[in-house]
Formats: C-alpha cells, structure tokens, sequence
C-alpha cells in the first residue's frame, strides 16, 4: 500500500507538476520515477497518472482516477461531475481582459459597433463573463498564443489566465479588467468520494495540516 | 454501407441481449415478487406534464428533447417514468386506496453535454411507491432495491444516503438569507466543497455553527452523523430522526451497505425527504438513484407523499462486468 492509501491521484504536467510533485513528496509519495521519466504516463507503483491539467477533470469524473489536481480555471471553463475537495493555494494566477495599451479598443468597439470581438482558449468563460457585465461580445476561440490576435486586428480584447503578466507586457497589451483569481484544487471522484471516504478524508486531512 | 446513429444511442445485438435480458428479467421479477405491478406509458408526453413534475431537466441532469406534432402541440420524449407515473396515479387512479406500487422497465431520454460519453437514450428499471410517508415507505424501496440488486447478482454495492429537505433547513435554522441560501445549496449540489466553505464563511456565524455546516456537508459515515445535528431546530432535528428512524428500520444486510451522507443531493427538482444513490467500485458514476418526492404526485391533483428509485441498467451491467473482471 502506498503513501497514498491505494488511491489513484491524476496529476497535472506543465505549471502545477512541480509544485504538485513536492506536494505529494511531502505526504511521503515516492515521486523519483515521475521526475525522471518525462514520456511515460502511468505510474502503477505509487498511484499516479500524468496528464495535461484540463484532462484531469475528465479523468476522475470517469472515475479512471480516484482523485486528482488541477486549476480552477479548468474546473471553470468545463464543469464537471467531480468534488472540489480544497484550495491547494499554489498555481495562483489570474484570468484577465487584456486590451493593447493606451486608448482601450474593446469600449471603442462596444461604443462604435455595440458588439466586441474577444480571443480566448476560455471560451466559457470569456462568454459567462461579458454576458454577466451586459457586454455583447464576439467570442473568437484560439488555441495558443492568444497575445497575438490584438496585435493582428483580428480582434479588440483577449481573455486570459496570467501569472506574472509579463508575457501580455512583452507584447504591449496591458490588463483592464481582473475576472476572477485561480488556485490548483483537489477534486475527487463523487463515487469514489464515498466508497473510499476514509483514504480520502485523511488525505485531504493531511493536505490542509501540511 | 455506413449508416451513422446518433451520438448517445446504440443497437444491442443478440450476444449482448441475452446478457441484458438475464439482467433486466431477475430485477423485473422481483420487482413482481414485491408487489410492483409492471406498467408501460407512452415514450413522448405533452411537454406541459414533463415540465409540470419538473422533470425538464432545469436541474444538471440534461433538459428534455422536444418536437412540435402535426396540430403545433409541443411535446417531449419522458427525461424518466417518475413523472409519467405521478400523472397516471392523479388520473386514472384518482380514487384508488393507497398506497400504489409500480415497476417499469423504459428508456428515458435526455439530451447530453457533447463529447462526454453519456447516453441521450437509455434504460431504466425501477419501482414507484406511492401513498406511503417516510420512513416506512423509504425502508420497503431500500428493500426491493437491494433484493433486486442481488437477484442480478451485484455484490460490492453500497448506498449514499441523505436527506434532501436536511440542509435547507440547517441553513434556514441558521438564519441564512433566501439568496445566500440557493448559493450554498448550488455549492453543495455540485459537490464544490471550496466555494461551500467560502459561501457559508460569508454568512458571518459563530464559528462553531460554521464549523457544524461544512461537517454536516462533508461527512460520510454510519447512523453517528445524525447525532450531530439532532439537537438542532425543528426541522432538522425532524430530518434527522426520520433518517434515524429508517435505519432502525433496515435489516442488518442492508444498512451495512449504507453510508449516511447529508450532502447527497440528486440532479432532478421533485425530492423532498430522504434520498439515496447506489455506487459500484470501478464505476465512476451512481448506479442509480432515489428517494421521496412527496410533493410531486400533487402537482399533478393528487396529494400523496412517495417515494422510488431508478436503476440505470448501462451502469448496472458495467459494474457486473467489473466484479466478474475483478473475480476471475
């Protein structure tokens, strides 16, 4: 039996790995092999599976993990059947409307048009948002790169997550509007949640007292 | 030749079928055995009925798919049988003695979120008591459903049980305010236990009572967590003891199988008393559910409290496959 009581945790590659890697490694999670092996993705042994963070929502609401991590800017933008069990804290980061710097193109295209256009990969999100401050908005999904549909014309304003903002500064876009801040969560499968209730409670136990 | 189907729906082909049929026939039977009389509606109703039981899918669980007939009538395919089953008993069993019983065995259909792998078409077998308050009526479901579990020869099952009229009144015993109310109960129903937290912080108690509420909503356990919120007002306390009540009630091999969970809420809008989910180990979602809908028979003009489940017979036959994987 592992650290991790015989549960099965999805953990998130890219910016909430490291962090969620010494996190486990503080519960006493033998985390070596995750470190070394950047392809393989299955790590029977101590209970892990790696994936990218918004795959991890789908993965413990199939119950195919019993618990896993991932930012609440994904538990946003697609809503699952899942259990959001904690603010884990770490992976802060803000999701913003971001305009090029100087006279702000999105109010004069709302003034002008009655209608702005806005890129985002949070197209949820991005819509929940406008519709909430009575905004008619054109919503433009991209996949990558979002500073850049600004910069070409092809649309007045982004939503994005930032962390540090430089990536916007670097490319003269500046942030107008904050909509909400995100933190990596622990979520668990709603069965599991309940047949496993026990490893899960004590995990989350030892998870807000460390 | 390729014909496509529609997402969410599938053929069953012989090989399957017998194994269905071996499936739906044991839990059909006992559902006679128990007094269930097996009854069959039509598939599409006028939508006014669907939305009437508030089976329109408002809640999480899908909306209903609808079509306009040949006169301009909107109508909708069943979301389940619990609603078509209300408004047989308030129409043609208007002056019937109750307490009803009922057992189907129908598809129902809901729409989907895309790419999710859920069905849109599927099948249900489950039971309808109708006359029979809490806890007595509670404890005679529990017992069809877990005989009709066996018969199918289910092992590892267990049932969440909770009470869906237990947390609104906690919070209206804690004062909290009609808007603040429908926050935490949306919280609580989609499992979000941060937002709970950050939700039920904001209504400013004691700490104590703070503490009580995000217990009361996380805890899962044995008959113990009802002691906690016992000695609370009225309401609550009356939830509790119904809850405590029914689980005198059960035979010991079936409230070994209980786990008492008072944040367990159920997608659809008519509960009103206790309510209860059966999981699997392996499968990472409810086999089914239930519970008391005690308002819903009298939103159709005839008042009686009752009570049922569903078992979603996917589910049902995934999970026998697991512990047979799991045995060999």
């Amino acid at each position: 039996m592992s650290a991790l009581n015989g549960l099965r945790i999805a953990v998130p590659r890219g910016a909430l790995m490291r962090d969620t890697l010494a996190l486990l490694d503080g519960l006493g999670v033998d985390t070596t092999e995750v470190r070394e092996n950047d392809r393989k993705l299955l790590f029977e042994d101590v209970g892990i599976i790696t994936m990218r963070p918004s795959d991890v929502p789908t993965y413990v609401e199939a119950g195919a993990a019993d618990v896993g991590i991932t930012g609440k800017d994904v538990l946003m933008e697609t809503p699952r059947k899942v259990a959001e069990l904690l603010d884990l804290g770490y992976g802060g980061c803000t999701m913003v409307l971001a305009t090029v710097d100087g006279p702000d193109p999105a109010e004069e295209a709302l003034r002008r048009f009655g209608v702005v256009r806005v890129a985002t990969k949070y197209k949820n999100i991005a819509r929940d948002y406008l519709e909430r401050t009575g905004r008619q908005a054109e919503i433009v999904e991209v996949k990558g790169s979002v500073e850049l549909a600004p910069l070409t014309g092809m649309v007045e304003a982004i939503v994005d997550l930032t962390a540090t903002g430089n990536t916007l500064r670097e490319n003269g876009l500046i942030v107008r509007e904050e909509i909400v801040h995100c933190t990596a969560r622990l979520i668990a499968n709603p069965v599991a949640h309940t047949l496993k209730a026990a490893q899960i409670d004590a995990l989350v136990e030892r998870l807000r007292g460390g | 030749m390729i014909h496509p189907l529609p997402s969410g729906t599938r053929d069953v082909l012989p090989a399957e079928m017998r194994e269905r049929r071996a499936i739906t026939d044991a839990v059909r039977v006992n559902f006679l055995e128990h007094g269930y009389g097996e009854i069959e509606t039509p598939a599409i109703e006028y939508e006014e009925v669907v939305r009437r039981g508030g089976a329109d899918g408002s809640g999480a669980g899908g909306t209903n798919y609808r079509v306009f007939d040949d006169h301009g009538a909107v109508l909708s395919l069943r979301t389940d049988m619990t609603v078509p089953i209300a408004r047989v008993v308030a129409s043609r069993y208007a002056d019937a003695e109750p307490p009803l019983r009922f057992s189907y065995l129908a598809h129902a259909y809901r729409t989907v979120r895309p790419h999710r792998g859920q069905m849109r078409e599927f099948l249900q077998g489950g039971v309808e008591l109708i006359g029979a308050p809490a806890p007595d009526g509670t404890a005679e479901v529990l017992r069809v459903l877990c005989d009709a579990l066996d018969a199918a020869g289910l092992k590892g099952y267990r049932i969440g049980l909770g009470d869906a009229s237990l947390y609104p009144a906690l919070l209206d015993a804690y004062g909290a305010g009609a808007a603040a109310k429908a926050t935490i109960l949306t919280e609580l129903g989609d499992r979000d236990f941060v937002g709970l937290e950050r939700e039920i912080r904001a209504l400013d108690l004691p700490a104590d009572d703070a503490e009580l509420l995000m217990r009361v909503a996380q805890r899962r356990g044995g008959a113990e967590l009802l002691a906690a919120v016992a000695e609370h007002p009225p309401a609550v306390a009356s939830a509790a003891a119904t809850l405590r009540a029914l689980l005198e009630r059960l035979d010991a091999s079936i409230s070994e199988r209980i786990v008492v969970d008072l944040g367990v809420s159920r997608d659809l809008g008519y509960y009103t008393g206790p309510v209860f989910e059966i999981y699997a180990p392996g499968v990472g979602a409810p086999l089914g559910g239930g519970g008391h809908y005690d308002d819903l028979v009298g939103r159709f003009g005839r008042d009686l409290p009752a009570v049922g489940f569903a078992l979603n017979v996917d589910r049902l036959q995934e999970a026998l496959a697991r512990e047979e994987e799991s045995s060999s």
